[in-house]
């Protein structure tokens, strides 16, 4: 950061801020720690097709995680995310059922994701209702739309040129959904860092009054975001469906809980109002490469899942506790 | 007086219940009769119990993402113990439920309080994590109906009164929650550190340690739920109850519990889970396939919380004017 005299904090001054200005720094040391040590653990590890391959893990949920990472950082939250990936997978596999071809089929899955994110930005700022119980409703409703329409069974038979989007390769190994979530975590580290929207945001998470009589539109500001919440999940749900070939109601189940995570461990602050896309991109890598790494040790998912879960409580209470150890 | 009773949202609640009822019954009188009634409470049950506790969490200001997880755990604890040693009687199985889920809402209440992280954050974690240990220490089994105990399987659906035991605890809890809440000096404290946390700090409350009991509780109600659950399904596995978090949080919001904290009541609660009971045991008798299920109960938070912010909005203004002409 720099000490310019016309610098402007974009989070708060505290003994806090000045770990957070760490965190990246902190993560990387782990992800790299993690790197070495499944790079030990396993032989089939440093292989550049199993390697490209792990990234497969968090592209697509990290492409939501950057919009969620905007989000929490203005002080909302969508849990509905995972839901709207059912949702629009099941729009394209119908749409596929009356023989669209591929880029009407691509356009149907944005289209979806943009709707489903402004009917939750309808509600949060349209409404003034909290968006933490508004996307829990929508998660219901949009998976639960899912499974009229689809009940037990699936969508299948997306054209072959469908699956560039999750299987296709730009250069040796380096797949396509590698460089979107490349493209995409430089986009939304200007928008948030380099832009005014991005500063509107960090004002409105710090205070939402204050950023109102700063003159901030900050209804509009958090539709924006729900909007851009909403298509990044109409992207992944693009990659996914693409990458698996078929579209299940149980899509994606789960995966609000990863992309929080992710922004989490990313060192946002969940209350609102900090955070970094880089930190973000970092925890990606975390999180692949604990997930890859396990699943080379032939450690089940659900256990997997305990890992993650563990690792989102304790990156929180450890500097607590830290703290408390340190001032009794 | 009258007014306040017949405009008061647990009013207008049960009378949208007895609107679907009747709604059902036009088309399918069996429905309403007293013994089918029975037993879609009887269903209901479970969802009753959650509910109780997860609107003590929501009274706070927090949340609990894990009851369903802990249900699960303690369903499959006891289940094994029950293959191992089939001997344990159902009072200790009942203690030891209790015990579990009591351990794990107490953890989140330590993590809300000592460490002040999120309740959000907290309870998506332990949902993990709760779920995860079911498969360690089942390594992803089934515990099957022949493989547990007669008494086991027979305690909640064995009749006293006419009634099946696991609508009796479901009973029990809703008049020893009310009384909890209208009647103790912890229950006020529910509602005081969710209306106003600073004004609770300043009448002596402690904020911290009141979430605390309020996920204390919300663990022991999830415990012995997780006990009936698994004796009455006679099954247990990892996935039981999944996604049923949602469900309850759906119940509390339809009854009218706030999720900014300090707006709710047990009856509300207790008649949130009861329409989504009716909804869930109507959808099949008038041949709406179960998989609206899920499509439904979205709606119906989606619905309630509009209806909520509307009444909660007007709600203000009414006990200003009540308190100037007390005055």
């Amino acid at each position: 950061m720099s000490t310019s005299s016309h610098f402007v904090p974009d989070r708060l001054q505290s003994p806090l801020a000045r770990r957070l200005k760490s965190w990246e720094t902190l993560l990387l040391i782990v992800a790299v720690a993690i790197f070495i040590a499944n790079s030990f653990a396993s032989p089939y590890f440093l292989n550049a097709w199993n390697l490209s391959d792990a990234t497969f893990n968090f592209t697509e949920k990290a492409m939501i995680a950057f919009a969620m990472a905007l989000l929490i950082i203005s002080g909302e939250i969508d849990l509905s995310v995972a839901s709207i990936i059912a949702l629009a997978s099941t729009a394209m596999g119908a749409a596929v059922q009356m023989g669209a071809d591929t880029p009407t089929i691509v356009a149907i899955g944005l289209a979806v994701g943009l709707a489903a994110g402004a009917f939750n930005g309808f509600l949060v700022t349209g409404l003034g209702l909290p968006s933490i119980v508004v996307t829990i409703g929508t998660m219901s409703l949009f998976r639960g739309i899912a499974y009229i329409v689809l009940g037990d069974q699936a969508y299948r038979g997306y054209p072959e040129s469908f699956a560039f989007f999750g299987q296709g390769y730009v250069w040796w190994v380096i797949s396509f959904e590698f460089v979107l979530f490349a493209v995409l975590a430089v986009i939304y580290g200007i928008v948030l860092h380099k832009t005014n929207f991005g500063r509107a945001i960090f004002a409105i998470g710090n205070n939402p009054t204050g950023a109102l009589f700063s003159g901030i539109r900050v209804a509009r500001v958090k539709f924006i975001l729900f909007l851009l919440t909403g298509l990044m999940a109409g992207v992944a749900a693009v990659c996914l469906t693409s990458r698996l070939g078929s579209t299940r109601p149980s899509i994606a189940f789960g995966w609000e809980l990863e992309v929080v995570t992710m922004v989490v461990l990313g060192g946002v602050n969940i209350l609102g109002g900090s955070g970094t896309i880089p930190g973000v991109v970092i925890a990606a890598f975390v999180m692949g490469l604990v997930t890859f790494g396990l699943g080379l040790l032939n450690v089940p998912g659900i256990v997997m899942s305990i890992v993650i879960g563990a690792l989102l409580i304790s990156v929180i209470a450890l500097p607590r506790l830290w703290n408390m150890v340190r001032r009794p | 007086m009258l007014k306040r009773l017949v405009t008061a949202r647990e009013t207008i609640l049960l009378g949208a219940i007895v609107m679907l009822l009747a709604l059902i019954a036009t088309r399918f009188p069996g429905f309403v009769a007293p013994g089918n009634l029975a037993s879609v409470f009887n269903d209901t049950s479970p969802l009753i119990l959650l509910a109780l506790g997860q609107m003590i969490v929501i009274l706070t200001k927090c949340i609990d993402l894990s009851v369903a997880a802990n249900l699960a755990l303690t369903g499959m604890v006891v289940a094994m113990l029950n293959v191992a040693y089939p001997g344990v009687p159902v009072p200790v199985i009942l203690v030891i439920a209790v015990t579990l889920g009591t351990i794990m809402g107490l953890f989140n209440g330590l993590l809300v309080w000592k460490l002040e992280i999120p309740p959000i954050v907290v309870t998506l974690g332990t949902m993990t994590i709760y779920r995860g240990i079911i498969f360690l220490i089942s390594e992803g089994k089934w515990v099957n109906s022949h493989e547990m105990s007669d008494p086991f399987k027979a305690f909640p659906r064995a009749e006293v009164l006419g009634l099946p035991v696991l609508s009796w605890v479901a009973i029990l809890a809703v008049v020893v929650i009310y009384l909890l809440m209208t009647r103790t000096t912890l229950g006020r404290a529910f509602y005081a550190v969710g209306g106003n946390p600073h004004a609770a700090v300043y009448a002596g409350i402690n904020v911290g340690r009141t979430q605390f009991w309020a996920y204390t509780i919300a663990g022991a109600l999830a415990g012995i739920t997780g006990y009936l659950w698994v004796s009455r399904y006679a099954v247990a596995y990892v996935d039981i109850a999944g996604g049923f978090e949602l469900t309850v949080v759906a119940a509390c919001v339809i009854g009218g519990v706030s999720i900014a904290g300090g707006i709710g009541s047990v009856i509300g609660a207790l008649l949130g889970a009861v329409f989504l009971g009716v909804i869930n045991n109507a959808l099949p008798v008038i041949n709406v396939s179960p998989f609206w299920q899920l499509a439904i109960s979205g709606g119906a938070i989606i619905i309630a919380v509009a209806l909520n912010a509307r009444a909660n909005r007007t709600k203000g203004r009414v006990i200003l004017k009540r308190a100037e002409q007390a005055a």
